[in-house]
């Protein structure tokens, strides 16, 4: 069974189709990339597959399960967790606390606990600490932990967002272009951290990305949308060489 | 001595606003609403107190405890049925709106059901106080009650923000409410829990309110609520050191003022230092100055 399996996907805004009969499926473990043309609909697929959007028609299926209709919060708890294009992490907390609040939901006791600092507060914080201290190490950010992450450099922030992204335990890894405004090194360091996620979490990733070295490189099947519609899909070195994408992305 | 004496009464009619203005700031900074009915739980919980403890033949430690469980549900309650509908609405405006209209709804059910009458509210503080300097210094045990209950207010809810989960989820959404759902965060959870603490917080306020001036009406809310306001924006509104900050220097002024220039310019005084504070500095004290990058 497919891990992701969408079907028929459409949203419209006023009288625009922003995405139409849109499908795809991923396996377990495929890196799978999105591309298309700016204003192709790609942020908005993300966007109805968090449930940021509701779709008007379609059916989104995680792992069998229907998640079209539920909520954001729903849809991270059943395994789908992201990044976006424009970094927003908690800019005024400290790295670690980012990484804490992916793990928020994971770990429990009782607000009376957490206010008189008893019961299971002390174990629960200290098993909390140090999952979110472990992550940080996988990553290479536990050197940073107490910087804000505001003061980070451009490419840590991205990696903390996919930290962040990686504490809430998902089965899917959405990347909203993640190597958008990175230097050729950076992309570089980003494209061993995407391999880093697969092989130590067994990750089924599917991002966004412009960048086509970066996804010539390491996407194993894509998707190009166009106008909201799926161009062509495919494995990678057919989409890429096919006639239609070509024109599309360099214009006719 | 006397001015020592009048900064310490300051110290305390401080402390109380500071209480007040920590739920202010909790909800604004949280959930990015002013809740302008906010003063009106304190009214509420010291009628609550004051029925408890009437029933009760005096024992007014079972009608605190009464009344932060009730205005807590109170909190919850209100944020339930008049907020929460109102969140995604296209302007603030309308979840303030509706906020002074819980205010009006709360003073009127309490002119129902107490009447207008000023009921006269027994102290909680049964403590005389301390006596310095052969006689001089007095100082009330109602003053340094609330002067304490204020400090380990701030300390406890400083804590509970920073070191729990809870707390965390608390400043993720304030940062950023759509993230944070994306991150698995009940939004809604924990905005309820906002308004739960801020509402336990007016309780308390109201009991110190009402034992430090012992006359209780349905109004007795309104006025130290919007004094409680402007602390919250004197000092920075969204940050807790802010409100305490803000809530102890009106207080101050407010009794300098009206023991050494004038009983009846003493309120505008204190809006006069607002409206100034905030020309010099229009984000309060302690509030972060947010650049616009051009």
């Amino acid at each position: 069974m497919a891990l992701l399996e969408v079907n028929n996907l459409c949203i419209s805004f006023g009288g625009l189709r922003a995405v139409d009969d849109f499908n795809i499926t991923i396996e377990k473990g495929e890196l799978y990339g999105l591309i298309g043309p700016n204003g192709a609909g790609k942020t908005t697929v993300f966007n109805l597959l968090t449930g940021v959007y509701k779709p008007n028609e379609g059916i989104i299926r995680l792992d069998g399960e229907d998640i079209t209709r539920k909520s954001t919060i729903e849809i991270n708890h059943a395994g789908v967790a992201r990044t976006f294009q424009n970094i927003r992490l908690f800019k005024n907390m400290p790295v670690i606390d980012n990484v804490k609040v992916g793990l928020n939901e994971r770990f429990k006791y009782s607000t009376l606990e957490g206010i008189l600092h008893l019961g299971k507060y002390r174990k629960v914080e200290k098993e909390i600490d140090d999952e979110a201290m472990r992550l940080l190490k996988v990553f290479d950010l536990d050197s940073e932990r107490d910087t804000l992450a505001a003061n980070l450099p451009y490419g840590k922030q991205r990696k903390l967002e996919i930290a962040r992204a990686m504490a809430t335990n998902p089965k899917l890894l959405l990347l909203d272009e993640p190597a958008a405004g990175m230097n050729p090194n950076e992309t570089k360091e980003l494209m061993e951290t995407i391999a880093l996620v697969r092989s130590k979490f067994d990750m089924t990733i599917l991002l966004i990305e412009h960048d086509m070295k970066l996804v010539s490189g390491i996407c194993e099947k894509l998707t190009v949308l166009n106008f909201g519609r799926v161009l062509c899909q495919g494995e990678t070195k057919e989409v890429l060489a096919n006639p239609e994408v070509i024109t599309a992305y360099l214009g006719g | 001595m006397s001015f020592l004496t009048y900064l310490i009464s300051g110290l305390s009619l401080g402390s109380i606003y500071a209480i007040i203005a920590l739920g202010y700031t909790m909800v604004y900074g949280i959930a990015k609403m002013l809740n302008f009915a906010h003063g009106d739980f304190i009214m509420v919980g010291c009628y609550i107190i004051f029925s408890v403890s009437g029933a009760l033949a005096g024992n007014s430690l079972v009608g605190i405890v009464v009344a932060i469980i009730l205005c807590t549900l109170l909190g919850i309650t209100t944020e339930f049925v008049a907020y929460r509908p109102l969140r995604g609405a296209a302007s603030p405006l309308a979840v303030l709106i509706t906020a002074i209209g819980v205010s009006y709804f709360l003073e009127n059910v309490a002119l129902l059901i107490f009447g207008a009458d000023i009921k006269s509210f027994t102290s909680v503080i049964k403590w005389e106080g301390l006596t310095f300097a052969d006689g001089q210094l007095r100082i009330q045990g109602v003053t340094i009650v609330t002067i304490l209950v204020s400090l380990l207010v701030l300390l406890v809810l400083q804590t509970f923000i920073k070191r729990t989960k809870q707390g965390q989820a608390m400043l993720a959404v304030a940062e950023d409410k759509g993230a944070a759902a994306l991150m698995g965060i009940n939004v809604n959870q924990t905005i309820m829990l906002t308004f739960a603490i801020g509402s336990a917080l007016a309780a308390i306020a109201g009991a110190l309110l009402c034992s430090a001036y012992p006359s209780l009406s349905p109004y007795t809310g309104a006025m130290p609520g919007i004094k409680a306001f402007v602390a919250a924006v004197l000092g920075g509104i969204g940050s807790i050191p802010g409100a305490m900050i803000g809530g102890l220097l009106l207080g101050i002024v407010e009794i300098l003022s009206k023991t050494y220039i004038s009983s009846q310019l003493s309120d505008a005084i204190v809006f006069g230092i607002l409206v100034i504070v905030l020309l010099v500095r229009p984000t309060g004290i302690l509030g972060k100055v947010i650049q616009e990058k051009v």
